[in-house]
């Protein structure tokens, strides 16, 4: 706005590296932390507080420990808590597996045509609610491949078909994340693929290491630590997510996120603060997996370099 | 080729399941063990899209929340980006993981745990209301993408546009902003689909009042009528998906997943 003549002779030319020594630049992030920290951290202490039997509006003022109490006493809460980390656990490995593989499967496909590129991120945008009501229909008992099923003569009945939702194994909330994340895993990896690592690849190849020394030693570790932390997105994603299970899952046991759902709207007010120990307990469940797990990964990446 | 095999199964395994939500959309009694209907009918989408039908008034809920939502998520992601990706600094690792704790805690214990105070504060069942609640998990995305654009960023193209006599808002203009430019289109993407996604947030907060298409598609999906159901996924897919088709040649340059953070 101001004449720029001027500006330009205060201007001292800036070195982005090294660093100097009074660094400013966490001041910007503040407009993202005062966004993210306040509603945030409101969220989790507002919890915390009620969980603790701080609930006014029904005459509760005391701090106690009694949610949690009846909470870790309650049958379903382990149930549910055990059903919850197999489905994150499981869709986190298997996504992170498969996503690996098949982000070098089609790496080459990706590269050179980007109109196919775009029928591998096809889903990406879509909302897991759609998702999980597809999936209702494709392995329902009436779903799309019981229909199959029958028309290759497998099944007579409907009720012959396996019980591929709303079942007790999860198959069908198991199945909808990985259709969701072994894409997005494949397209974090691939974003790495494309870039760094083809130099690095075709240095080895020209030094004579074969193609699986290559995946070994350098494909691999430059893969992790960008599909490290996304993993862990999935993770907490698979073990947080609520419509998901809603749609997909039992009623008995619930994942935890429905489980908390249905404490919260309970019209017994009283078990307000048991919905709200169990939001604190899944947020630190989560949170303390997380951590280890990047611990690890970090751990495993150091002991790769010589 | 076994790469050409393998290119065909994973489109199926991608497309394959949304299969048979479109042929209930067009289905008139489409029941087991019928592989393709009967009849086909058009009922259901001419329900769907009537103009005094909620779809219009979802869809407007969705595209209004959506926009302002990747609007203040980049305001306020492009400088954090910037900071994260530019430079090391002490504690960043600790500011990293703090913008992204919103993304490992599960959405239904932030919903539940601000469900009071907001009805105290009046933002319950606002626009606003589910506006603010979408930015927490929005902008990590948002952050995360930009500090990866920032990390292959030269900086010092400002410093010199600077030297030869740019004002800020002009090295803003015709330095930073076309070389960040993939990176921002795919960084608000991220941003509009996250908040289109939302379901127990907008539920929650937007008590009944903020009507989503998510949040009409499992009532109607409850409802039980499996081709209104069908007509009503289909509309609230293809504007992310048409999104993403405008969007998508930018994800292979802008480097998404380079980040390392």
């Amino acid at each position: 706005m101001s004449s720029s003549g001027n500006h330009s002779l205060r201007t001292e030319p800036r070195r982005s590296a090294p660093l100097p020594i009074r660094d400013r630049s966490w001041l910007k992030l503040l407009p993202a932390l005062v966004v993210i920290v306040p509603l945030f951290a409101a969220a989790l202490m507002l919890a915390v507080i009620q969980s603790l039997g701080y609930f006014p509006l029904v005459g509760m003022r005391s701090f106690n420990l009694d949610a949690y109490r009846s909470l870790l006493g309650n049958g379903e809460f382990w149930q549910s808590l055990l059903l919850s980390t197999r489905i994150a656990f499981t869709v986190a490995l298997l996504s992170t597996v498969l996503g690996i593989a098949m982000a070098l499967g089609i790496r080459k496909i990706w590269r050179e045509s980007r109109r196919l590129g775009f029928l591998f991120q096809l889903n990406l945008p879509i909302p897991h609610v759609i998702g999980a009501l597809a999936m209702v229909h494709l392995l329902g008992q009436s779903g799309l491949i019981a229909r199959l099923g029958h028309a290759a003569g497998v099944i007579e009945a409907a009720s012959e078909f396996p019980a591929l939702v709303y079942d007790p194994f999860a198959l069908g909330i198991v199945a909808e994340l990985l259709w969701k994340d072994v894409p997005f895993i494949a397209i974090i990896a691939l974003g790495v693929l494309g870039t760094v690592a083809e130099d690095y690849e075709s240095v080895a190849a020209s030094l004579g290491a074969s193609s699986r020394q290559r995946l070994r030693h350098v494909t691999l570790p430059l893969l992790v630590p960008a599909v490290a932390p996304a993993s862990v997105i999935v993770f907490a994603f698979a073990f947080g997510s609520f419509e998901v299970p809603l749609l997909l899952g039992e009623s008995f046991p619930s994942a935890l996120p429905v489980l908390a759902y249905r404490l919260h709207t309970n019209v017994d007010l009283s078990v307000r603060p048991e919905a709200m120990a169990l939001a604190v307990v899944m947020s630190i469940v989560v949170m303390v997996t997380a951590v280890l797990y990047l611990i690890l990964v970090r751990r495993v990446l150091r002991r790769e370099q010589p | 080729m076994g790469s050409r095999i393998a290119f065909v199964l994973i489109v199926v395994a991608i497309l394959f399941p949304l299969v048979p939500l479109v042929i209930h959309s067009f289905a008139r009694g489409y029941v087991f063990p019928q592989l393709l209907p009967a009849e086909w009918s058009t009922r259901a989408w001419r329900i769907v899209l009537a103009t005094d039908g909620g779809t219009w008034n979802a869809l407007r809920w969705s595209v209004v929340v959506a926009v302002a939502v990747t609007a203040l998520s980049l305001l306020v992601a492009l400088p954090a980006g910037r900071a994260l990706g530019l430079r090391a600094f002490r504690g960043k690792r600790v500011l990293e993981f703090l913008v992204l704790t919103p993304l490992l805690v599960p959405a239904v214990a932030v919903a539940i745990g601000l469900d009071i105070t907001f009805i105290r504060l009046g933002l319950s069942g606002t626009f606003w209301g589910v506006v603010l609640v979408h930015l927490i998990p929005a902008t990590p995305y948002a952050v995360l993408v930009l500090a990866g654009v920032f990390a292959n960023y030269d900086a010092d193209l400002e410093a010199q546009a600077r030297t030869l006599g740019a004002s800020p808002l002009n090295v803003f203009r015709h330095v930073t902003m076309p070389a960040i430019k993939p990176g921002l289109i795919i960084a608000g993407f991220f941003a509009f689909i996250v908040s289109w996604s939302q379901y127990v947030l907008t539920l929650q907060i937007g008590g009944g009042k903020v009507l989503t298409l998510p949040v009409l598609l499992v009532s109607t999906a409850s409802g039980g009528d499996v081709a209104i159901t069908g007509a009503l996924t289909i509309v609230s897919a293809l504007p992310v998906v048409v999104l993403l088709g405008l969007a998508s040649r930018h994800v292979v340059r802008a480097g998404l997943g380079t980040t390392g953070t």
